[in-house]
Parts: C-alpha cells; structure tokens; sequence
C-alpha cells in the first residue's frame, strides 16, 4: 500500500497517516508507506524498491485518478518484475480531496476507497495483452481538401493511400470556390496542384464516383467494400479529349459544380480540372437510358471508351488505418420563409455567390441579376442564416466561416464594382483567427462595407428590386434596404452519409452528425474507436486553415499505427463462460464494435457433452467496454481486471 | 406599497411560458413585427427588458397596445424565444390590476364592431387568456 500526498492536494484534506495504518489491518497487506509526490522519479523509485524488497505480488497506489497516473505506476511495476495488470489505484485526490472540505470526512472516505481498492486486488490475476498485425495501406474517405492533404501527408511518409470519393472529381467544396480569405487567392490557384499531385501520386490510388458499402474489423485490420459506381466509361481507354460531351444532346441536367446555377449534359466532367479527367453517364439523364435511342457520344468517341453496360463494381480491400474526411453541405434556407430563397431568384446562398463570381463560373465571372441578367446596383448579404438557433429552427452552433467568407465576398464586389452598395446584415462579427479581425475592417475601412446590427424579418419583391426589412439594432429601428441582389450566409451541415459512414466505422457522432473526437482538447483528430482519424469539416465547421492543418495532424496520428508491426492490445476484454451461457444472443445486440459472434461448440458439462451455441468473443476486436456483461442475464460474460466477483468485492468493502 | 418587480417579473415569466434568457439579441422579431416602428419598446427590447426585470416601465408601454398578436415574432424568432407571449402576460398584468380581466363571448360583436381590421388571431388569443 503506497499513499500519495499529493504535496497538499490530498495531505491537506486527507490524513495521510490514518490511511497507511487503518491499510495495515487489511487482508494482504504485509507493507504500507507514503510519500508527497509518488507519480515523481523518486516515488516510482520507491513503489519499484518496495517491490523488490517486499516480494509484493500486487499494490495499490492511493493516490489521483487512474486517468493521470495508472500507466505510470504500471510501467514502475513491469519494471519491477511485477505484472502491470496486478497495480489497482485508489482515486484518492478527485474522488476525496477535491470533492470534500472537511478532513475527517475526506479521509473517512479515503479509507473507504483504500479499503474497496485491496478487496479488489485480492482477486486480480496477472493479464497478458495479445498482440495482432498491421495492415500496412490507409483509407481515406472524401476527397475534399481534408482528404487530399491527408493522403498527401501518409503517401509522402512512404505507405500506400486509397481516396473514396463520391462524386466524379476529388477537390470538394473548395474546388467550387472563388477567391479564398483572408489572402485573397484563388482557390484553384492553390487547390488543382494538390489535386494533380494526388492523382500522380504512386502511392495514393484514387476511387472517384465510388462509395464505402461495407466495413469490418479492427485497428489494423480493417476489410472494406468499395462501390465503384458504373461511370459507363473505361478509365483506361478514355483519353479525356471531351468530344463525347460536345455531341451529347441531353442538356438539360442542372450541374451539381454550379450549384444548380447552370445546366450540363448528361455525359460530363464536373469542370475543366477535374481529377480524373474521365467524364461520367448520369443514367437519370441520358437518351440511351431513358428512351434505348442516342449513343451518340460511343460513335464519336475514337478509343471506344463508353459502354453502356458497364456495372457497379464491388472492389474489397484492406487497411490499417481509416480516416474520414466527408467535408460537409451548406443547409438548404428554403425553409426560412422570410427570405424568399426558391421563389424569389435574386436570393442566392453564398456558395451559388462564389459560383457567379469565378471567372470559370456560369457567368464568367459577370455578377448578374438571376432574374434580368442586370448588373445589381445594391447587395444584400445576411449572416447566420439557419446558425446559433435552437435544434428545431436550425443548427444550435455558430458555423465558424461564414462571417469571413461574407466579409470577403463584400470586398470582392466593393473591389471590382464600385459603384455596387453593399450592406451586411449581422449579429455578431465573429473572426478569430490570424489576421482575419484586420481582413473583416479592411471591408468596412477601405471598401466602405455597411455593417448593420441586427438580423431580417422579410424580403418583398417591390417593382422589380428587393425590399429588405430588417432591424438595426443600435439605432433601434426597423430598416428597409432597397437590394438587386440578396446572399445568405447559410449554415455549415454536416454531410447526410456521415451518420450511416459512422454507424458502418462504428465511430461516435456527436448531436449534429458530426463525427465526436476522443477528447475535446487531447485528442481532437481522433474517434474514440481505435483506428479511425477525423479531417476537415466532417469533425465541425472549420476554414481551409484550419482544415489542412488537422488533415496533417490526422496523417501522423494514422502514421503512428501504420509504422508499428505489431499493436498491443488491451488485455481487460470480455470472456463468456461457456457452461453458464444459454446462446440467448443479448450481448450480440449490445456489442457497438462486433467483437460478439456464436459458435456451436461441444461442450463438456462436468462430463456431460453436448453441442451448444455459444457466445465467443473476437479478441482484437473487443475493446472492454463491458456492456455486454451486465446485459447477460445468465451471468456468463465477465471482463477480464473487472470480474463481477471483483466488482462485488469492492462493493462489500465498502459497505463492510 | 413597494412594488415586488422580482415577483411580477416571475409572473410574467410563468403565465407567458417562455424564457427571455435564451434571447441572443438578434433582433429578427422587431425586424419581422408589422407595427414595429409604431412601438416604443420594440419586441427584441421588450424582451430585454423582461430579462432585466423592468416589468413596471413595460406596463406603461405603448407597445402592449401596439401588438397585433400576429406572432409573427414567435414564428421567427431563431432562439425560440416568444417575445408575443411575453408582451401578452404584461398586457395581461395591466388588465388585471385594472380589474378588467374579463372578456364574455357577449363583448366580442361589440369587439369587432369597433374596428373591423382586428385581426381575428388577437380576439382568439384575448378570449384565450381574458376569459378565465
Ligand atoms: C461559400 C463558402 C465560402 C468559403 N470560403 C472560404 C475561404 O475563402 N477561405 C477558407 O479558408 N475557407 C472557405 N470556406 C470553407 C471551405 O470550403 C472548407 O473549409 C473546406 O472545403 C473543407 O474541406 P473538407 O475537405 O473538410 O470538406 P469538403 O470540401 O466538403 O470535401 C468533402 C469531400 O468528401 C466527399 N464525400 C462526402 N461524403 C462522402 C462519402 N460518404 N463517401 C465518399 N466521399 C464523400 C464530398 O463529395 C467532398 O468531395 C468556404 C465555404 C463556403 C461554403
Ligand atoms: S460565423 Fe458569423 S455568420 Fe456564421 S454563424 Fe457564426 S456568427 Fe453567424
Ligand atoms: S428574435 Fe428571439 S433571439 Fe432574436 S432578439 Fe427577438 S426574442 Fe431575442
Ligand atoms: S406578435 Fe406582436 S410583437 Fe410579435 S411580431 Fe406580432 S405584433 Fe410584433
């Protein structure tokens, strides 16, 4: 028994010395000492001479919280010579000191704790974690900018990278953009590069137009399904001289890369640098499909790439790592009546805004009127448009880009189009981050942006022009700007496939489909299932800053496992008792990582053989989270370190 | 007799049934609310001031007059906030003190006859809370 002082975290609230003699009257405990400071050299120093010297088959170190210290103290007893898993602490300084004010009580509790602590390590048996490979190739699914960087960053370590990605093209949302704050360069400038070097990658093998079905195993050893949607194109013939595409007559299809604001043919390639430059049939829109009539675009293609027939393949790899990298969708403002947007034409979301500004855009770049092909004389912008409501009016956060973004597209119209008044509409202007609260006043001070607090109740059509009625709150009036042209700064939503992604990856989401890191703060590009590594948006709303630099982080994290032969694993898994199982299959149910199967095993029941379906536990796959074992009504599961019986031991010392 | 604004303040909170705390202040129901320039205490404010417990300057309030009950205010309002139901529990504390908190469905041919813009909405929400 070894107390720890804490310095005064737990000497001030806890007798010290009452808990090392009250100890020494325990079943077990041939040794008992304290000293301030036992997680420092000099107390592991002692925990391992105590060792030694006593012959000690097991100790309890009373002390802070096992999260601090438990390895710690773990390593000190291996070196020692003593099984780590025969090491129990007393959480002593949270569950004591920092909770109680008054000594006797604290360390009438201490005791107590010291006490449930010995009854436990009585029955504690020396655990030997098992060991399992590593599948040397990582997954990456999403090829947005998170994606990209990601594979980039584990390609250029020397491992093997797949991309899945749903759409034709990898580059995502920011593919779509225009210019990019707070530097103001153009997002293809910056983005088509990594692109192309994704592609030319050797280590890094695209999977465009394709989406997971199907993922099991575990850390290390991941098998997925890959659905390679037909494209009704033979990569490998297809030399993307686009004449299919001139010739194809269906033109109707709105094109997804322009948001809706322009229309493609049925056979495309998103725009001009897509990755891969290979074209996909969407079967909902072409002739062939539709009437059996057309084939026009396989007569004028020389390689004879297209084919009709071509089917989904089902390509099954594996993989050591995976990491998610689904990026996100801005939310449809249909459902805010008051704007308008979908029946009045000059009410735009701002990623239909970057759409009309890009020079490779539908307009060239001309910003026109959706409803008379003008020039607006005065814009509109509006922020927080479906953020920071409550869950049944929107999303309950702030989506973090979108007074930037706005403050950039004020700025853009002010610097190419003087003479366009352009006002924004906000609540607060929210812009941490390095030279962004300078790039936000450079819109008010040198383009002469009209910031007006307070947020809009209507948009009216009113002669050919948009009447905005909003509020301003600082003069603490309603306004009426008289607008061309109005653009929503709508919310950052997660991806609809992240929730089923997740369910598949068996990785926590958190309220808002989001995929949950393990810790908020320590471990922010990690899901707390072992394996899987969070890039980009699909972990919350976040700027391309900040979505390159976790993409990074997420490739070392996955680095760290793809550079290790071999994992350790956590010894303190589930185990059934084959004679007390009844085969009933509750713990299946229960298991959120498919460690649970059944087997029909032969059973020698004190003699007695028969042939029964058995629950068995797939060991690397277990991760010990015990829900299984208070779900067996039989009582036949038990987690190896928490048995019941050692469970109910501490109870009984407590209530002793 | 002092005045308890604590415990008006309470009471408007608990017969509107809503919580100003989750008001964010940003003013989407006074940009939304119809007679809002007509208001001396616009609903974002009235809000405010609910929060801050001036409850007697509401009930001087024009605005207590001004609203039509339309709503409109707790349709928009992204917080869920309804500053509507607030405006009507202090229109409501007046009514009371003044010992007319009665409304009979005999007042409402009388009610309609004085003004035949009403909006049906406010005789429903009136009846609602006059009548018990
Ligand atoms: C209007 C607007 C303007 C912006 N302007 C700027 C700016 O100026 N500066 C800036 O720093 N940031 C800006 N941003 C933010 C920027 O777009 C994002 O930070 C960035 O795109 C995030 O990258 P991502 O890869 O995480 O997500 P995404 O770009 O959304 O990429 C995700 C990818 O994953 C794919 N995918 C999704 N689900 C699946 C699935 N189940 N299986 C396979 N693939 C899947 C998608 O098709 C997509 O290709 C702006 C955003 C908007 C909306
Ligand atoms: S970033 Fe700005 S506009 Fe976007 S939700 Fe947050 S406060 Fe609103
Ligand atoms: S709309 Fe709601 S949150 Fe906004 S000011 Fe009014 S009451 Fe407050
Ligand atoms: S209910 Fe009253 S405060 Fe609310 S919008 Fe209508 S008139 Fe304005």
């Amino acid at each position: 028994m070894l107390v720890c002082w804490c310095g005064s975290n737990i000497a001030g609230t806890v007798d010290i010395n009452t808990v090392v003699e009250a100890s020494k009257r325990e079943p077990g405990v041939v040794y008992a000492t304290d000293y301030q400071y036992m997680c420092a050299e000099g107390g592991q120093a002692m925990v391992r001479r105590a060792i030694e010297e006593h012959s000690l088959t097991g100790i309890v170190v009373s002390a802070c919280s096992p999260r601090m210290h438990e390895t710690t103290f773990r390593k000190a007893a291996a070196a020692a010579g003593l099984n780590p898993y025969m090491v129990e602490i007393a959480n002593i300084r949270e569950h004591c000191s920092w909770v109680h004010k008054d000594k006797e009580v604290g360390t009438e509790k201490a005791v107590v704790l010291m006490r449930a602590a010995i009854a436990k390590l009585n029955l504690n048996t020396p655990l030997f974690p098992g060991e399992s490979g590593v599948i040397k190739r990582a997954l990456v699914i999403g090829g947005g900018i998170a994606g990209i960087q990601t594979a980039l960053d584990i390609a250029d370590a020397g491992y093997e990278v797949d991309i899945v990605e749903k759409s034709p093209t990898i580059g995502g949302t920011m593919a779509q953009l225009d210019k990019t704050f707070p530097t103001l360069d153009c997002a293809a400038c910056i983005l088509t590069p990594k692109m192309v070097d994704a592609a030319q990658h050797d280590k890094i093998t695209l999977y465009t137009y394709s989406e997971v079905d199907e993922v099991s195993g575990f850390v290390g050893n991941f098998s997925v399904k890959i659905r390679q949607k037909a494209r009704c194109i033979n990569s490998k013939l297809c030399n993307g001289c686009g004449d299919c595409i001139e010739k194809c007559p269906a033109k109707k299809a709105k094109s997804e890369f322009d948001e809706g604001l322009a229309n493609r043919k049925a056979i495309y390639v998103p725009f001009a640098q897509a990755v891969p430059n290979v074209p996909v049939i969407d079967q909902t829109q072409c002739l062939k499909f539709k009437t059996g009539k057309c084939g026009l675009c396989e007569k004028v293609c020389l390689p004879k790439a297209i084919n009709f027939e071509q089917q989904d393949e089902i390509i099954e790899k594996e993989y050591g790592v995976i990491i998610a990298a689904t990026g996100f969708r801005p939310l449809s403002p249909e459902r805010y009546g008051e704007y308008g947007y979908g029946q009045l034409p000059d009410v735009i979301t701002s990623l239909e805004f970057e759409r009309l500004m890009n020079a490779a855009g539908p307009t060239g770049g001309a910003l026109l009127r959706r409803s008379n092909g003008e020039k607006p004389k005065s814009i509109v912008f509006i922020q927080c448009v479906g953020s920071r409501a409550e869950p049944d009016k929107g999303k309950s956060y702030c989506s973090k880009i979108c007074c930037m973004y706005t403050a950039k597209h004020a700025m853009l119209v002010r610097d190419k189009y003087p003479n366009i008044d352009v006002s924004v509409f906000y609540i607060d202007v929210r812009t941490p981050g390095k030279n962004f609260d300078e790039f936000y006043r450079r819109a008010v001070e040198q383009y002469g942006v009209n910031y007006i607090k307070g947020m809009v109740g209507k948009i009216a059509e009113e002669d050919g022009r948009l009447r905005v009625q909003g509020s301003d709150l600082i003069e603490d009036t309603q306004i009426f700007v008289d607008a061309d042209l109005v653009v929503l700064a709508t919310a950052v939503e997660a991806q609809a496939s992240a929730r089923p992604l997740g369910t598949m990856l068996t990785a926590s989401m958190d309220q808002n489909n989001f995929f949950s890191e393990s810790h908020a703060k320590l471990r922010p590009v990690e899901s707390p299932t072992a394996g899987i590594f969070l890039s980009g948006v699909c972990q919350g709303p976040k700027d391309i800053p900040e979505t390159v630099a976790q993409a990074g982080a997420a490739a070392v994290k996955a680095l760290g496992i793809l550079s290790k032969d071999k994992l350790i694993g956590n010894p303190c898994i589930a185990g059934p008792d084959e004679l007390l199982c009844n085969g009933c299959a509750s713990c299946e149910k229960v298991c959120p990582y498919g460690a649970i199967t059944y087997a029909d095993k032969e059973i020698n029941d004190h003699g007695h053989r028969t042939t029964r379906h058995v629950a068995e536990i797939n060991e690397a796959i277990c991760q010990g989270c015990g829900a299984c074992t208070v779900t067996c009504p039989s009582g036949a599961m038990d987690l190896k370190g928490f048995t019941n019986r050692q469970i109910m031991a501490e109870v009984d010392a407590i209530c002793r | 007799m002092l005045v308890d604004e604590k415990g008006m303040q309470e009471e408007v909170i608990r017969m509107s049934g809503t919580e100003p705390k989750k008001c964010m202040l940003c003013g989407k129901c006074s940009a939304t609310c119809p007679p809002s320039m007509d208001m001396d205490v616009r609903p974002h404010r009235f809000v405010k001031n609910v929060k801050a417990g001036n409850i007697e300057a509401l009930m001087e309030s024009e605005s207590l007059w001004k609203c039509l009950s339309c709503f409109a205010c707790v349709e928009r309002c992204p917080r869920g906030v309804e500053p509507a139901s607030l405006v009507e529990a202090v229109r409501l504390l007046v009514i009371r003190q003044q010992g007319k908190n009665y409304l009979t469905a005999d007042d409402i041919p009388e009610l309609i006859a004085s003004d035949e813009e009403i909006p049906q909405q406010l005789i429903v929400s009136a009846f609602r809370k006059y009548s018990k």
